[in-house]
This record gives structure tokens, sequence and C-alpha cells, in this order.
């Protein structure tokens, strides 16, 4: 019963082989069997597209004074409308939201995706070649995950000076053991598969097994696994921004705006470090949601 | 109806007594995102008390699935949509959960396949054992009920009883598992046994063990049995009635003895026409694959559900959509068919159209292996071994394998597992190298020569078809691309339009349409997976192929196709095929040289007749005993082989074979090498036994009557 195919022999249309669009629209017709995972992708497109077109979204410039805290849903001296109101320096939260929503979604993205290219190459080199190479590539891991991740993101930043790169960096150096390991795991198992032995016996090198035989098969798990990490990324660097360790001001940067406003909060100028933690909330819960709903269908079918 | 049979075989009277199982009209469907699908349909089965009745298909016939319902157990998504199941006379369809509970375990008892998985491995066997009568008899004392289960352990011949109770799973082999699966089975008396594929998981030797224990069970305990499996074989030896189902559907009923000999549908007759019976012959009575795939669950046609693939299929009758009725072949026995047309097809006078072909005349010398050795270091990191100095140990893999294979032969490596047999092939392969000996392949010496310093053309001349089709082919690529890249791999075809040739041509050779090129592997059935391997060993023109088991894992149907295919294509290239398998009745089938392997050892070799008649090696009469064969008029002595297979790690010091050896003749059998005792004619027996005495050895198999086969016979008298 397990073998669920139709094949009779005959030329049908599905033989024709799908191109990347209809793949792309095949899976998002399959994650409407989870409810959940549907909610997660909504949240994480509208914060894509948010970021995308920033410039084009924004009322205001992030750096205009219109009028200092102004409450929401006021209106500036020009006319402007405020909708989640505006900080300390007069500044229109909601643009400043958008504007942040960009740099977050852009470090996070860069962040993960190259830890993603040093945790694969690891873990496959460590999971394929075993022996001496785990061994090292495992020790290394292990030493850098007994850190707190914490520490070690303030030790790396504090250490180089807060920038772009040096987040994506320590996120880099923070995560790719993580990944690693998870590769390493997946790959001990699917090397066992007769067709690694195939590509082995018609003398195939070992980075083509590792990349073209072995990794696209790993491809299930990793793609769950990145959602969630592209959560803790975000909370990352909002926590970094929090701590003064983020992007350098005047950007405004969501953790960032928290921090200079938490005290205000206090005084009644809730809606200040109100609005970016609830920005900094939904987006981590869309990519948890759609990991789930990804794990969901893929263990579906 | 049944005056077309000239007169039916006395048969045992039916036995006496209400019905232990009665299964009527039983339809049952999965539920899933798709909607219904039916699994089976109009089931109907009546189980008396003491019989056994088989139950045998191919995989998705819904042979377990009609298991798992007697058991009322479906799973979320499976239900019971018609008929009814009525145990000891009451329906089990109205009985509560707690009565059904009750049931199950102690009335009903049920032996899956995998002992391994049955067992749970963080407990105690005796504790494990000990839950049946704690659980379904009230009042009982741990102690007797542990001694209760000592003594049933004893009674599934397992050694040493007390040890095993204290033991975990994983610390007695597969065999004894299952004995100890089928024991606590056994410990709550059930009048009702369900073995689902009790011995698919096990080497053929302990097979044999395990069959002979269950029919002593049911001498014994005169319990009732429902066998689930898909060898025939091993039907024949253990039941008194088959049912055969095919798609869902029995179509065809009776005593094993009038199925088996007297069989009526066409699918049964096709089942029988691909098994490789001893009467097949690759060259002039080739075995007859079952043509077309069976249909899916939610895609069978009107009618007959095999029409589609019958050679008797008639328009307008077989595809009738009110489907097909039983019909009695033999009211006394109870044979009855599935077939609208059983009456009308004269099976005397029905040859399938199967080319003949002359035997392959085999050529020069391409293999020749040399005293070939492969040992595997084990590092023992132990304190224990740090003290004794024995930090390292070595598995002999392959111990001094010499044999060669000449061109066009089909060399057959046999043995069960762990006998060396894929070590082999991998330092064959290049993926290891060898310890020692030489291994000379087109007159280049290649055993130190991993692959990747092998050149594109000693890599592209020896290749290898994989065992398991799921896992040959890479799922995340085309079927087409896998083959393109094998194809500019060995700089077979340089221009694009050449390779794309190439491929079509492939296609064409294992007679798969050429579209498949753009199709994924999990668009394929398991059989035509396993042709795009096929396909896949060939694309470089190789004058050798290995080929590790390549059907070992598909239906007999599918997998006599599939070796046809093998065959065919071996004629056609001129092709050397290495064919490695534990199939016995598959080697002798297809093979023209046969090494039998044990324990990295070869214990004999020569040309299949040869080594399937003595003399033979004792481990050879012994497997040779183990296999089941379906064929009511062979008769097999019974060897039965004590013991365990040595652990590789620590092999018998002599001969390897002489801990298990019925024939074993004294000290020298454990202390020294044993000769190679040369029968002429490349026939190389490794045993301390003469010849001479070996010669004396009677046939292991003997066919009673002269002429016999699947087909109809003569009437004989019963025994």
């Amino acid at each position: 019963m397990s073998q669920a195919n139709a094949t009779d022999g005959t030329v049908s249309a599905s033989d024709r082989p799908k191109g990347l669009f209809e793949r792309t629209i095949g899976s998002i017709v399959l994650l409407k069997e989870s409810p959940v995972g549907l909610v997660g992708a909504v949240l994480v497109t509208i914060f894509f597209i948010v970021a995308i077109f920033a410039p084009l979204l924004a009322p205001h410039h992030y750096e205009t004074f219109i009028m200092p805290m102004a409450a929401p849903l006021s209106t500036g001296p020009n006319g402007e409308f405020l909708l989640l109101g505006a900080d300390l320096r007069g500044r229109d939260i909601f643009s400043r939201l958008i504007y942040g929503t960009q740099r977050v979604v852009f470090y996070a993205s860069l962040a993960t995706f190259c830890a993603y290219i040093v945790g694969i190459l690891m873990g496959l080199a460590a999971g394929y070649f075993r022996g001496w190479v785990d061994e090292v590539l495992s020790f290394l891991a292990n030493v850098i995950l007994s850190f707190p991740v914490m520490v070690l993101f303030v030790l790396i930043i504090t250490s180089i000076g807060a920038s772009g790169a040096t987040i994506v960096f320590a996120v880099v150096f923070a995560s790719a053991p993580g990944i690693m390991r998870i590769v390493r795991g997946l790959t001990l198992d699917i090397a066992t598969r007769d067709y690694i032995a195939a590509a082995q016996t018609r003398g195939e090198s070992p980075w083509y097994i590792m990349l073209v035989e072995l990794l696209p098969n790993a491809r299930g798990p990793l793609i769950v696994d990145a959602c969630l990490r592209m959560g803790y990324t975000t909370i990352t660097i909002g926590a970094l921004g929090f701590l003064g360790l983020g992007l350098p001001p005047p950007f405004p940067d969501w953790g960032g705006m928290i921090n200079e406003t938490r005290t205000l909060a206090m005084g009644g100028f809730w809606w200040m470090p109100f609005f970016p933690a609830l920005a900094v909330s939904l987006l981590v819960l869309g990519f948890n949601l759609l990991a789930d709903g990804l794990r969901e269908v893929s263990l579906r079918d | 109806m049944s005056d077309t049979l000239q007169q039916a075989e006395p048969v045992k009277s039916p036995p006496k007594g209400e019905p232990v199982l009665a299964i009527d009209n039983l339809s049952i469907s999965y539920f899933i995102r798709a909607g219904e699908v039916p699994a089976v349909k109009d089931f109907t089965l009546t189980l008396y008390p003491g019989e056994a009745v088989g139950i045998v298909g191919e995989s998705g016939c819904g042979k377990s699935t009609v298991a798992m319902a007697i058991m009322q157990y479906m799973g979320g998504n499976g239900g019971i949509v018609g008929g009814s199941i009525k145990f000891m006379g009451r329906d089990m369809s109205k009985m509560s959960q707690e009565e059904l509970r009750q049931l199950r375990g102690s009335d009903i008892a049920m032996i899956y396949q995998e002992p391994m998985s049955a067992l749970n491995p963080s407990m105690l066997i005796g504790r494990q054992l000990l839950e049946v009568p704690l659980f379904h008899e009230p009042g009982i004392s741990e102690d007797d009920a542990w001694t209760r289960a000592e003594e049933m352990l004893a009674k599934v011949k397992l050694p040493d009883p007390a040890r095993v109770m204290n033991a975990y799973p994983h610390q007695i082999s597969g065999g004894q598992q299952q004995r100890v699966v089928i024991a606590m089975a056994l410990l709550s008396n059930p009048t009702l046994l369900l073995l689902d594929e009790p011995t698919t998981a096990l080497d053929v030797t302990v097979e044999a063990g395990i069959v002979k224990l269950i029919k002593e069970i049911s001498a014994e305990f005169g319990t009732s049995m429902i066998y689930i499996s898909h060898n025939m074989g091993l039907i024949l030896e253990t039941c008194d009635r088959v049912c055969v189902m095919y798609s869902g559907v029995a179509v065809e009923t009776g005593t094993v003895k009038e199925v088996f000999d007297m069989m009526r549908h066409p699918y049964t007759r096709g089942l029988f026409g691909s098994i490789p019976l001893p009467t097949a012959d690759k060259n002039a009575n080739p075995l007859v694959p079952i043509r077309g795939q069976l249909p899916l669950p939610y895609n069978r046609p009107d009618g007959c559900y095999f029409g589609p693939r019958c050679d008797f299929f008639e328009e307008g009758r077989c595809d009738d959509p009110k489907g097909v009725p039983w019909l009695t072949v033999d009211e006394a026995s109870g044979h009855a068919v599935r077939c609208l047309r059983w009456t009308e097809i004269d099976w005397d006078n029905y040859t399938p159209d199967m080319e003949q072909h002359p035997p392959n005349e085999p050529g020069e010398e391409v293999l020749h292996v040399e005293n070939m050795r492969k040992y595997f270091e084990v590092r023992d990191t132990s304190l224990k071994a740090l003290f004794t100095g024995k930090a390292s140990r070595w598995v002999k893999a392959n111990e001094s394998i010499s044999f060669s294979a000449r061109k066009r032969e089909t060399v057959a490596i046999v043995g069960e597992s762990g006998c060396g047999k894929s070590t082999f092939a991998k330092v064959l392969m290049g993926l290891e190298t060898s310890t020692d000996g030489q291994i000379v392949y087109n007159g280049e010496e290649i055993s130190q020569l991993p692959v990747t310093r092998r050149t594109p053309r000693q890599i592209g001349s020896l290749q290898m078809v994989f065992q398991n089709p799921n896992e040959t082919l890479n799922p995340s690529h085309t079927v087409g691309g896998q083959i393109i890249r094998v194809i500019k791999k060995f700089g077979v075809a340089k221009s694009e339009e050449d390779v794309h040739k190439r491929v079509d041509e492939l296609l064409d050779l294992v007679k798969l349409p050429r579209a498949f090129k753009y199709r994924k592997p999990r668009q394929l059935s398991g059989g035509q997976k396993q042709r795009i391997g096929i396909a896949r060993a060939f694309a470089g023109y190789p004058p050798m192929v290995i080929a590790d088991e390549p059907v070992s894992a598909l239906d007999v149907s599918v997998q006599a196709a599939v070796t046809g295919l093998l065959m065919d294509i071996q004629r056609q290239y001129d092709t050397t095929l290495l064919f490695i398998s534990h199939d016995l009745s598959v080697v002798r089938y297809l093979s023209d040289r046969v090494v039998v392997m044990y324990l990295g050892m070869i214990m004999e070799q020569g040309d299949v007749e040869e080594v399937y008649a003595p003399p033979y090696h004792p481990y050879t009469e012994a497997l040779l005993s183990a296999v089941p064969i379906a064929d009511t008029s062979i008769e097999k002595r019974e060897i039965v082989l004590e013991g365990n297979l040595p652990s590789v790690l620590n092999p018998p010091k002599g001969c390897p074979f002489s801990t298990r050896c019925p024939r074993k003749i004294g000290a020298i059998c454990d202390e020294e090498r044993p000769p190679f005792r040369d029968a002429g004619n490349g026939h190389v027996i490794t045993c301390h036994i003469e010849l001479e005495e070996l010669s004396k050895v009677e046939p292991v198999i003997v066919t009673k009557s002269p002429g016999g086969g699947a087909g109809e016979k003569a009437p004989e008298p019963a025994e």
C-alpha cells in the first residue's frame, strides 16, 4: 500500500517536468491543509512585502521630526497622520517600524542564510567523511554550543564593534554548529542509501555526491528548521538592539526603539515600546507557525 | 459444474464442530484525504478448530488488512464497511472495547513479521512474557507466571530458557526472538493464532526451524491458525487450506493440495508461473511473469479485478460491473474460484508464449579472484580491552575467496546474511580495498584500487544493480537526469542529442515508456524503479554487472519480469553477471555457476546442476532442505540446523560451519581449516569429509511423480 503511484505506461501531462513556479504553487496549495501554517505564511509574507516596499509604504522618512510624544491616531502640525504615534524625538513610529522591518528581515535572512551555508558544509563533511573530520568538526561545534548564546553575541559584538556585518558574523558563529548537527545526522542516514553507493561506484567526487545527491534529500527537515531559525535570529537581532549592540543609530531598529523608550512607558507613553515589541512578536510567531505548518504537511505525506 | 473435473481427489472430511472464526462478506475501507479507499472487498473465510488456513498474495492485496480486522484493530482511518466477523459464534463488531481487549492476546494472538519490533527492547524477556498471564489470569502469582513463561520458552525449543528469561531482546538472535514472540502468543493458550509473515525477516535456515515449530504447535496445542504469507512454499508446508488474494479480493480458495495442483483462477496460475520452481529453466522453460501491474485500490477495473492482466479476458462478461461471484469447483473439498470462465479455460493445452533460448556459451575468463581476503578492524576502546591489550579485533568478512567468471556467464554468490557476499561486492566495486589476494578483471589487477583511483573506463566496465528499489534511485532527481549523468560520466555519448538517444535506447531496453525519463522515482512502482536501476547499470556497456539481491524486495510476479529482463539484456550485451542472492530458488533458475558462502568462506562452488545435486557440502545440503518449494510433487529431506550463526568477531577456528554441522566428524572440524576437495569440472567442496562419503548422500529434493510441475496432474491416491 505504500507505493501510491499511477503508472500505466501511457504518456500523460504529468510526465512533463515541472518548473520551479509550478512547484512553488504546489507547495503553497499543500500548506492550505494546515490552518496554522497558513496563518504563519500570511504573517511572514506581510512582513516580507513591507520590507521590500518599505520606502513606498512608509508615510514619512524615519528621521523626519513631526511632533514629539504624539499619541496614536493623532495628527501632526502639518496634517501628518500619526497612526501609531510619535516618539520622544517626534519621529513617526509607524514609519520607523516599517524601515525597521526592512533591517530586521534583511539581516535575519542574510544571517540565517550564511549560517546555513556554513552549517551545511560542515555537517555534510562531518557526516559523509566521518572519522577524524567528524571528530574535529563535532568537537568545535560542541565547544561553541557550550557557551550561552547571548554571552557569545555580546562577546563578539563588543570586541569587534556593532554593525550589520558583525551581527551576521555573530549569528553564523552561534547557529552554524546547531545546523551542522542536524545536517550531520541527516547525512549519516542518507549516506547509507543505495543511490549514494551508486554515485560512488560511478566515480563521482565526494562534494558532487554531498551537494547534488545527498543535500536535496535532506531539504525537508532543513526548510522547517530554517523557518524556526529565522524566528530565533529575529529575536536575537531584537535583543541585541535592546542591549544597544544592534545596528548603529540613527537607523531604526526594533530592539533599539524599545530600549530608547522603555522608561517612558511607565509614564503613560505605552505606545512607544509597545508597537516595536508587537512587531517582533508577530514576526517570530509567523516564522514559528509557518515551521509548524510545514512540519505538519510534510509529516502527512 | 464440477463434472468438468475428473473425479476430485478424496480430501479429508471437513473438520467438525463450530467454526472458530467465520468471516462473512467482509469489506474494509481506509478513509484518506482523497476519499474512501476500499482495501478488502467481500472477503469470506471459515476457520474450524485445529485448522490452519493460509492467506497468500502479493503486497497490497489486503492480506494484512484482514488480519488487522480480525483483531478489530484498524487504526484511526480504517473501518469495516460491510460484512461480519464472528469469533466463536460472537459478532466481534458488537463487542465493547473492554471485551476486545480481553480477547486480544488471550483468545486471539498475533505474531508479526519483525520480532525485534514486537519485543520491547528495554524490558527483560521474562518480564514481557510475565505480562501475559498476569493480565489475562487474575489471581495468578508472579512466581507461577514466571514458571509458566519459562516452561513455554522450553516448548518453543529455546536453548537455556532460564538465561533467555533474564536477557534483553537484543542479546538473542533474530530466530530466537521470533521464538520468544511465538511463546508469548502461546502463553495465553489462544484459540486462534494469526501469523503475519512470521519468517520473512529471517534467514532461510532459521526460517526452516520456525516453520517446523509452527507445525508442531498446531499438532500439540490444536490451535487454529491463519498464516499470512507471500511465499507459496511456506503455505504448502504449514497450512491445510489456502485463500489466494488479489487486489483486495479473494480469488481462489480450497485445500492446499487442490489449489496447488489444480488451480483454476488465471491469477493463481500466473503466480505459480512466476515462481522459480525446480522445474523452471531459464533457457528451455522460462518463468512467465504476469503482465501489467496491480491496479490501485481506487482505480480498480469493473468486474474481475484481474481482467486487464488476464489472457482469458472476455469483453462484456469479465468486465461486468456486478463483479464476479464465487463459483464452486468442488463441493466436497470447498474448492471455489472467482472466475466466470474457469470451466472454459483449457489449462492442459495452455502454453504462454515465452521465448526459449539456447544456453549461453561461456567465453573467455573475465574475472579471476585468487585468495582474496577482506578484514575489518574493530577497535575496542573499553578499559578492559586496554588492560588485556586486545584493543583491536578483526572481522574476517572474506577469507580466501577464489573463483572466476567467464564472459556471458551468470555466477551466483549465495549465502545467508552475514556471509560476506555484500562485502565481496564492495571490494569488487572499489568501495573497499582488499586486505590480501588478487582480483584480476579484464587483465587488470583491481583489488587494491579504490573507485576514486580507477579510470572512467574501468569504472564504466563494472557496474552494479542494487537491492532496494526504493533506495536505488535518488528521489530528488528525474529518472532521465540520473541516467544522463551516468552516460556523460562514462563518456558513452558526447553530444546532447546522442545522450538523449542513448537514454531512449536504455528505456527501450528495460521495456519502459520513453516518457518515463521525465518522471521522479516516486511516480514509479518498485519493479519499474528496479528496471531503471538496471538501465543505469548497463548505460556504459559494461562487460560485467554485479547484481546485489536485485529482485529480493519485489513481489514474485514482478520478480519474474525483472529476472527475465536481466537475462535478456545479458544475452544481448554478452554480459557477465555476478548475481548475489540469498534465494536458492532464484539462483538455481538463473545462474550457470554457483558459489556458496558461509561466514566469509566459500563452502562449495561449481556448475549449478552439480551444486544442487550430491555430493553436497553439508551446508549446501541444509540450505537446500530449508528452502520452501511450492510444488506438491516435491519431497524434501528435512534438515534443521541447530544453533545460531557464530559471530563474525569470533568465528570457529576450524571449519566455519562446524558449530552447526549435522555431519560433523569430530575434533578435526573444530581445529583445522577444511581442505578443498575437487569433484571435477570446477566443482569444489571445502569439507573434511571425503568426497566419496559425500557422494553417498541422498539428494535433498526428490520429485515424487515424473513429469511433475505446477500443472494439473493425474489424480493420485491420498497419503
